[in-house]
């Protein structure tokens, strides 16, 4: 077994353990990554050379038998819209090309502090905004499992990486599904907490009232693991929640016998792929063997969470990429009449179609005569389903739901499409726009394809350790029955 | 005051806080080199995000009570998009349809018998400044901008009046009285040269018949009182002459021109911009819990119109003067301090006002910084009273306390100047102006009055002022009398 294979959480038991070196496994992993990013494409930059010396730093710790940080050493792939400090951060965006952040994000930070080694920066849709990675301005990451199909988006390379062993765990973040759709069509763990449990301070702002930083993993464990890392408030951030953070690895051991499971019958209508449907209702089904309540629940109003979704976005969206003018960092077009032709002219090169169709959709959502109609309207509706969920919650204490209505789709199947890629994204933001957790975990592959489907687990805001626990459950309990034919991926 | 004109003020106080509104960067940025007071946070970096300042919410309350003002208990800010180089987020932090305090308002004097008049408060919010633009200039065109981010972030109140204000000299009344007040409260300095305080004025003129108002004009860019009452002068008289003339009034912003004195138009209406206000997603709504209102509220300390009417009525001081010297807070401490050791509070307050603020102003020093302190002036005056000096001389001393900073009695000491009340020191000098002007003292005889000040005049040559004037005179009057026996 190469090192690049490990869970992040036997990881850390063989590190503590003194069982492996540090170093080692990070030249594992960037062998790995030598040899398939150049058809996965995780990867928009790596920081090998710094991320071997930290390794080498962590491993003479180990042998002076000084105490070691939790992380000790644990490679992290990190989602480009993060930022690192002093390594370019841009969003797979060319406006951001060349911005290197002079600070690290709190995520960054923190996990650093506990030791974690930073591995680079994964692709991305462009600023967070797409279902499929392919609105990268520099690249198109492909899925390990069938190189034809799509990673899932926005984060894309975070779960490529984890996926194909590139890295052990990997950030993303999450404003509409970004870290569970990609999660999904790649067979990883892909968990978004609640809003405001983790930091947002230095994560580069798609939609502020939605966006969450979110893992990527290859099992549940790994996932508590880095929850009880990078969550809990924060000064630099307002929206951050004093709430207490518990030991989410801990909470994992516990059964699930005492908890009362939802399945809302919205997410089983129409446009639910029978494979999906087929697999997750068998690991619903495995739930209860294990000795949870399973019941049917309604969230009505669902219907109306993806107009609301995605005015809500793109609006805080076209306020918080106007900062992208020119004027102090990334590109400028320097061939100008004016300062507004300096305006035009850059952002009109530096953003790519999506991020200007949802700037463009959003300005007009704010205009003045057309607030009410659009921007308050989708306010309203979101109250609404934050209503729907609250009624739910009363009764049970986690939803039970396919993460994506269908499986990952081929490369350029949807990217002239907008509306039919919007709709990928059915199932993830209700969960974002209600400030609630969520996770992805795989339950099955399709029978033909092979490719992985995922079960989404939603709890009340702030019991993130009931998910991991349902998770870690099922993944040790279930998972194993399932039939993963991995495919090696091809080498070019 | 003429009832057809409407002014409505928008006023920008900087808050006095110690940090800037959503970062740690210092306040202090004046004079900085450019881009040397800030942080990834009031750059707007990708990824940072605004913390709001408390003391700043608690400046803002304290202003707001004192204006009389409806306090909101949950108050929202808002993001002002607007593309500018000096703006780094591309949008504002500020306040829209929730801010921190509504309905307010403040009562002035008015120069017309001190009418009493009220000047309602539309509403007061919270927001951050903007950096400034420099323009790079070569043979008087301009060739670049650069930009310095160190007063964005700068925590501003925004205070707006309702259109109350009917002429350019009750504006000056409203906003002195309105400085004086949040420099009392200790929330600004009020310094409007230095742009701590700025004044931005929407003017109309009302149709005298069908008093419908007209169309609106706001005037920016005035930095001192001179400038706006200039402005607004110039802004009324060119709208009436429009309207004389048959002209249409076109609503829009005006900038004043100080060097030419004039309003020149910088945006019509139709090129307004349109701000998308929204609820800033990065900070929760603020609430103002009501004991913290009452707590601020308690710790208010003395306005300048209580002030006022504690001197009137402890110190028997003139409205007027009361006035004069409550509207600077420094000033009214320097008199409160002066009075712990002198009782002649009208005599003190002359003092005050005509010599010590004459010097003061020509020098352009604050009196919070006078060379003169409270306690030696008074020293000063009670030598007059104590007729060791005579109140000329007086003056002739504190010109010198005012230079050199040494007490008053060692001038006097040094320069031989205490006054002579000695009787037969003086006869001897009356013996000697009687004999050399005789002439007079047969004028003064015949029924000249004046011929005996002259006399007196002499004496005080003779003795280089330092005789008593009082006994001079008695003196005098006897020895001229007697000889006329």
């Amino acid at each position: 077994m190469q090192l690049n294979e490990l869970k992040g959480i036997d990881y850390i038991r063989m590190v503590h353990e003194k069982e492996l070196s540090v170093e080692q496994v990070i030249l594992d992993i960037f062998s790995q990554i030598d040899k398939t990013d150049k058809i996965f494409k995780a990867y928009l930059r790596t920081n090998r050379d710094e991320a071997l010396q930290e390794a080498r730093v962590i491993d003479r710790k180990i042998s002076n038998g000084e105490k070691i940080p939790p992380l000790a050493g644990l490679p992290v792939a990190v989602k480009d819209i993060i930022c690192t400090e002093g390594i370019e951060t841009n969003c797979a965006s060319r406006i951001l090309q060349g911005f290197i952040p002079p600070f690290n994000a709190t995520v960054i930070r923190k996990i650093k502090d506990a030791g974690a080694i930073i591995l680079g920066k994964t692709n991305m849709d462009e600023f967070g905004m797409g279902s499929s990675n392919e609105n990268s301005a520099y690249q198109v990451t492909t899925n390990p499992w069938d190189i034809t199909r799509v990673p899932g988006g926005s984060s894309g390379g975070s779960a490529v990486a984890v996926a194909a062993d590139e890295a052990l765990v990997a950030l993303g973040t999450d404003t509409g599904g970004s870290v569970r759709l990609p999660a999904s069509f790649c067979g990883v763990v892909g968990l978004k907490p609640t809003y405001g449990r983790v930091s947002r301070y230095g994560v580069i702002a798609y939609a502020s009232s939605l966006d969450q930083v979110g893992v990527l993993t290859k099992s549940v464990q790994d996932a508590a693991l880095m929850m009880n890392i990078i969550c809990g408030y924060d000064e630099m951030d307002s929206t951050s929640a004093k709430v207490p953070v518990p030991d989410f690895l801990s909470a994992c051991r516990d059964d699930i016998s005492d908890l009362r499971f939802g399945v809302p019958g919205e997410y089983f209508k129409e446009g639910l792929n029978p494979e999906v449907k087929d697999a997750v209702l068998k690991a619903i089904d495995h739930i209860s063997k294990l000795g949870g309540k399973v019941e049917e629940i309604s969230l009505p109003s669902i219907e109306y969470a993806l107009p609301a979704y995605y005015l809500i976005g793109m609006a805080e969206a076209s306020s918080n990429l106007a900062k992208f003018d020119g004027v102090q960092y990334g590109l400028r077009i320097d061939d100008n009449d004016d300062l507004e032709d300096m305006y035009r002219k850059t952002r009109s090169s530096g953003f790519g179609p999506e991020v200007i169709r949802r700037i463009m959709l959003g300005t007009y959502a704010l205009s003045s005569g057309y607030y009410d109609a659009y921007y308050l309207k989708a306010q309203k509706v979101r109250t609404v389903i934050k209503e729907d969920f609250d009624k739910v919650f009363k009764n049970i204490d986690i939803i039970l739901c396919p993460a994506s209505p269908v499986p990952a789709f081929k490369i350029g199947e949807k990217i002239d499409d907008p509306l039919t890629m919007y709709l990928t994204d059915t199932y993830t933001m209700p969960v974002n726009l209600a400030g609630l957790p969520g996770m992805s975990l795989n339950c099955g592959f399709t029978n033909e394809d092979n490719l992985p489907i995922g079960l989404q687990i939603i709890s009340r805001a702030f019991e993130e350790e009931n998910i991991l626990r349902v998770g870690y459950n099922l993944e040790r309990h279930y998972n194993h029955t399932l039939k993963i034919k991995r495919p090696k991926p091809p080498v070019g | 005051m003429q009832d057809d004109i409407v002014i409505g003020l928008e006023i920008h106080v900087q808050l006095l806080t110690q940090t800037k509104l959503f970062c740690h960067c210092s306040t202090d940025y004046i004079d900085r080199e450019p881009n040397t007071n800030t942080c990834p946070v009031c750059l707007g970096l990708p990824g940072c995000l605004p913390v709001l300042n408390k003391k700043a919410v608690e400046l803002a309350v304290r202003t707001a009570i004192a204006l009389n003002c409806h306090i909101n208990t949950t108050n929202i800010f808002h993001r002002k998009n607007y593309f500018y180089p000096d703006l780094p987020k591309a949008y504002q932090i500020s306040q829209y349809d929730l801010p921190l305090a509504g309905e307010g308002y403040l009562e002035i004097l008015t120069g017309n018998q001190n009418e009493k008049v009220r000047i309602r408060i539309n509403r007061a919010h919270m927001e951050e400044d903007a950096g400034k633009l420099v323009h790079i200039e070569e043979n008087g065109r301009i060739t670049g901008s650069l930009v310095d981010y160190n007063r964005s972030c700068i925590p501003l109140l925004e205070i707006v009046t309702e259109p109350d204000i009917h002429s350019s000299d009750e504006a000056i009344i409203f906003l002195q009285n309105l400085r004086s007040i949040v420099q009392y409260l200790g929330v600004c300095d009020g310094n409007l040269e230095r742009g701590s305080m700025r004044c931005d004025a929407n003017i109309s003129i009302r149709d005298s018949k069908t008093h419908q108002l007209g169309t609106k004009t706001e005037v920016k860019n005035m930095n001192s009182f001179r400038a706006i009452k200039k402005a607004l002068d110039y802004e009324i008289i060119r709208q009436r002459k429009m309207i004389e003339d048959g002209e249409k009034i076109l609503q829009e912003t005006r900038r004043w021109d100080e060097a030419n004195n004039k309003t020149i138009s910088m945006r019509t209406k139709e090129e307004a911009h349109d701000y998308r206000y929204f609820p800033e997603p990065d900070l929760l709504p603020l609430t103002i819990e009501s004991s913290w209102i009452k707590e601020i509220e308690d710790n208010l300390p003395e306005l300048p119109a209580d002030r006022k009417k504690r001197f009137v009525k402890d110190f028997g001081l003139s409205e007027y003067n009361a006035d004069r010297l409550v509207e600077v807070k420094s000033l009214g401490d320097y008199f409160e301090e002066a009075v712990g050791h002198y009782k002649n509070y009208e005599k003190l307050t002359n003092w005050i006002l005509s010599e010590l603020l004459g010097y003061l102003s020509e020098d352009s020093i604050d009196i919070s910084s006078s060379p003169v302190s409270a306690e030696r002036l008074t020293e000063l005056l009670v030598l007059i009273d104590r007729n060791i000096i005579s109140g000329k001389i007086a003056k002739t001393i504190f010109e010198k306390m005012y230079k050199t900073g040494q007490r008053a009695e060692e001038l006097v000491q040094e320069s031989g100047l205490t006054q002579i009340s000695d009787k037969s020191e003086i006869d001897t000098v009356i013996e000697k102006v009687i004999s050399q002007n005789y002439q007079s003292v047969q004028d003064y005889h015949s029924g000249k009055e004046k011929a005996l000040n002259y006399l007196v005049g002499q004496v005080m040559r003779y003795t280089k002022g330092r005789a008593q004037p009082d006994l001079v005179l008695d003196l005098l009057k006897e020895k001229v009398n007697k000889l006329s026996n």
